[in-house]
């Protein structure tokens, strides 16, 4: 209430005179520079995408003037480290991939099951319960992921598979998997919910199962929303970076073996980063063509996922 | 009698799925996975917390906190690491709140609907899933080697308020759009002008779910290495920041270089590290849960 009476006492209600003087004028000034002052905070988020594009072709210019876009896109061996330097991504790609499709593949079943669960089958206390305490999941820095893939999960696998290396593929993937799990389960569980009650309500009605309703209405239904969030997740397994550094290891290799050691995108620009590479050398301008790279992957996904979740938005409202 | 009348009772659930003999079966076992996947969910999170807490509780005392790390994995200590995340994420909070609740205030407020709003819409939600290592390069370019910060506090402060200030644009914005019409439409008919219905009227009405998303935002800062690792943060220091221009280290990145080191007694001081830096975590969620909590009740419109 306090602010209305101050405003009142101002004197602006109707304009009246009361607010003689250069009041008035002073308050367009006021209001012209507070909404210049937001405008400008709200230029920022535009400056950063800026940035990021600039930095990224600016900087990994270098790279690309020594060596070809073919070769960087084709090759095989990325060996930039030690002589003889190779700069084919194909390796650091492969890594990426086979960390974020390991992840994909033990968080989709999974988050969709739980999803599914939540949505259709819990009653409301059971889902007050399980979403928060899910949601501490997603709070957990993935620093700690890449500890438990190193001191537990790895030893583990080792004692399973004898022929796995310390460093190995399928322990991040495990980790990673965990960790993009909240963010399947909460945005799939949100779009499962909006499927309208009638849907389910007609299929009962014509005689259908929980499961019929569930598996042939609801879920192909929510089907964008849910592909949208597997594509976010997906995403995020691209970009994640402490876990794949500290499990997956730094052998930029071409497997699809998951318990050889490999190295991501990510886990490349952290070694070179945290190194002793002298700034302006071709060694140091790959961290930006990788972290270029890194950016059109996840950027082309999250459009993707936007995309696919706006249609969705249109589609029920 | 008993078989007659179940018999019928039977059919009356059954007779829809007649010619699917397994329909009601296949329908229980679904009902089952999908609860296992759930449980399978939950026991992962607890394990992996028992896991932790078991492995590094013996470790977790006061010297820990005050301490210095040290090559002796015994008397090793996270307290120029703690030190370093508090005024780290000070920093961090000092740029970003302000900036991103002033652009959602802009977007919301003061922003027609037309194709610039959608487009930095749009943008701001692609910069919440850019790769935080992606921020770190950015960071790395602009403000460690272009503004030749090095590596200091100040430059890490500004890398992680990139990182966060979608989030917090985002959830400032959501807190905005829940503040009645009708609020903003009384005020400006009292003759209020647009920045005073925002300073008085939308601001305290929303100010507890701002609060929220600040809270989580500043949690996730707290939690980041990768971004700091790329700009060339120390994993190591025995000193504690006195400048914003000083050389820091923080916690995420002391568990990081412990957790690499061989022997056993550090990979416990990791844990140990891990238990403290989960429970201010965790106490930073709940207050974000108890401020949701409590304010939603006492505002109604």
């Amino acid at each position: 209430m306090a602010p209305l009476a101050t405003s009142n006492s101002d004197g602006t209600v109707g304009g009246s005179k009361i607010s003689a003087g250069s009041s008035p004028s002073y308050r367009k000034y006021f209001e012209k520079g507070i909404s210049g002052l937001l405008a400008v905070c709200a230029a920022v988020s535009i400056l950063t995408t800026v940035g990021i594009v600039v930095i990224l072709l600016t900087q990994s210019l270098p790279f690309f003037g020594e060596v070809s876009i073919v070769e960087f896109l084709t090759g095989t061996e990325w060996t930039p480290l030690f002589k003889p330097q190779h700069f084919g991504i194909l390796p650091l790609v492969c890594g990426t991939t086979l960390v974020a499709g390991g992840a994909a593949l033990i968080a989709i079943p999974l988050g969709l099951g739980t999803a599914i669960y939540l949505s259709e089958y819990a009653r409301p206390a059971v889902r007050n319960t399980v979403k928060p305490a899910l949601e501490i999941l997603a709070g957990i820095p993935s620093v700690v992921f890449g500890y438990v893939a190193l001191v537990f999960i790895s030893p583990l696998l080792r004692g399973w598979f004898p022929s796995a290396e310390y460093f190995n593929a399928a322990s991040a993937c495990i980790v990673v998997g965990v960790m993009i799990l909240p963010m399947v389960v909460s945005l799939s569980e949100e779009v499962l919910r909006s499927v309208p009650r009638s849907l389910r309500e007609a299929s009962y009605a014509l005689g259908a199962t929980k499961f019929d309703v569930t598996c042939g209405v609801v879920v192909p239904a929510a089907l964008s929303g849910i592909v949208a969030s597997f594509l976010l997740a997906i995403a995020r397994a691209i970009g994640e970076t402490m876990a794949v550094t500290m499990a997956a290891g730094a052998t930029a290799q071409l497997t699809l073996n998951p318990l050889k050691s490999i190295q991501t995108m990510t886990a490349y620009i952290v070694e070179v980063s945290s190194g002793d590479i002298p700034m302006g050398s071709i060694e140091y301008s790959t961290v930006f063509a990788v972290g270029l790279t890194l950016f059109a992957f996840t950027l082309c996904l999250n459009v993707l996922a936007q995309w696919i979740l706006s249609r969705m938005r249109e589609k029920y409202e | 009698m008993s078989s007659q009348y179940s018999q019928p009772r039977q059919n009356s659930l059954a007779e829809h799925t007649s010619g699917r003999p397994y329909a009601k079966l296949l329908s229980k076992a679904f009902a089952l996975l999908c609860a296992a996947c759930t449980f399978v969910c939950v026991a992962t999170l607890v394990m992996l917390l028992w896991k932790i807490i078991e492995y590094g509780w013996g470790r977790v005392s006061m010297d820990l906190i005050t301490e210095y790390p040290s090559s002796t994995p015994e008397k090793a200590g996270i307290k120029s690491a703690l030190v370093g995340s508090l005024y780290l994420i000070g920093l961090t909070a000092l740029f970003s709140v302000p900036i991103g609740v002033g652009a959602a205030i802009f977007l919301e407020e003061y922003c027609k609907p037309s194709r610039w709003r959608t487009m930095v819409q749009t943008n701001i939600a692609n910069l919440a899933g850019v790769p935080s290592i992606v921020y770190g390069i950015l960071g790395l370019g602009l403000f460690v080697r272009y503004m030749n910060l090095n590596r200091s506090v100040l430059a890490g402060a500004m890398t992680l308020t990139l990182v966060v200030l979608p989030i917090v644009i985002l959830t400032a914005q959501e807190a905005l759009r829940a503040v009645p019409g009708s609020i903003r439409q009384a005020s400006y008919a009292l003759g209020a002008t647009r920045w005073q219905t925002v300073w008085g009227q939308l601001l305290p009405a929303s100010l507890p779910s701002i609060l929220t998303g600040v809270i989580l935002a500043l949690s996730r800062a707290l939690g980041e290495a990768a971004p700091l690792l790329a700009i060339g943060a120390a994993t190591y220091t025995t000193f504690l920041p006195e400048s914003i221009y000083d050389d820091f280290s923080v916690m995420p990145l002391q568990i990081y270089y412990w957790a690499g080191l061989p022997q056993e007694e550090f990979k416990q001081a990791a844990a140990a590290a891990i238990v403290v830096l989960l429970t201010v975590l965790i106490c930073m969620n709940a207050l974000a849960v108890f401020l949701r909590y409590r304010f939603s009740k006492r505002i109604q419109w």
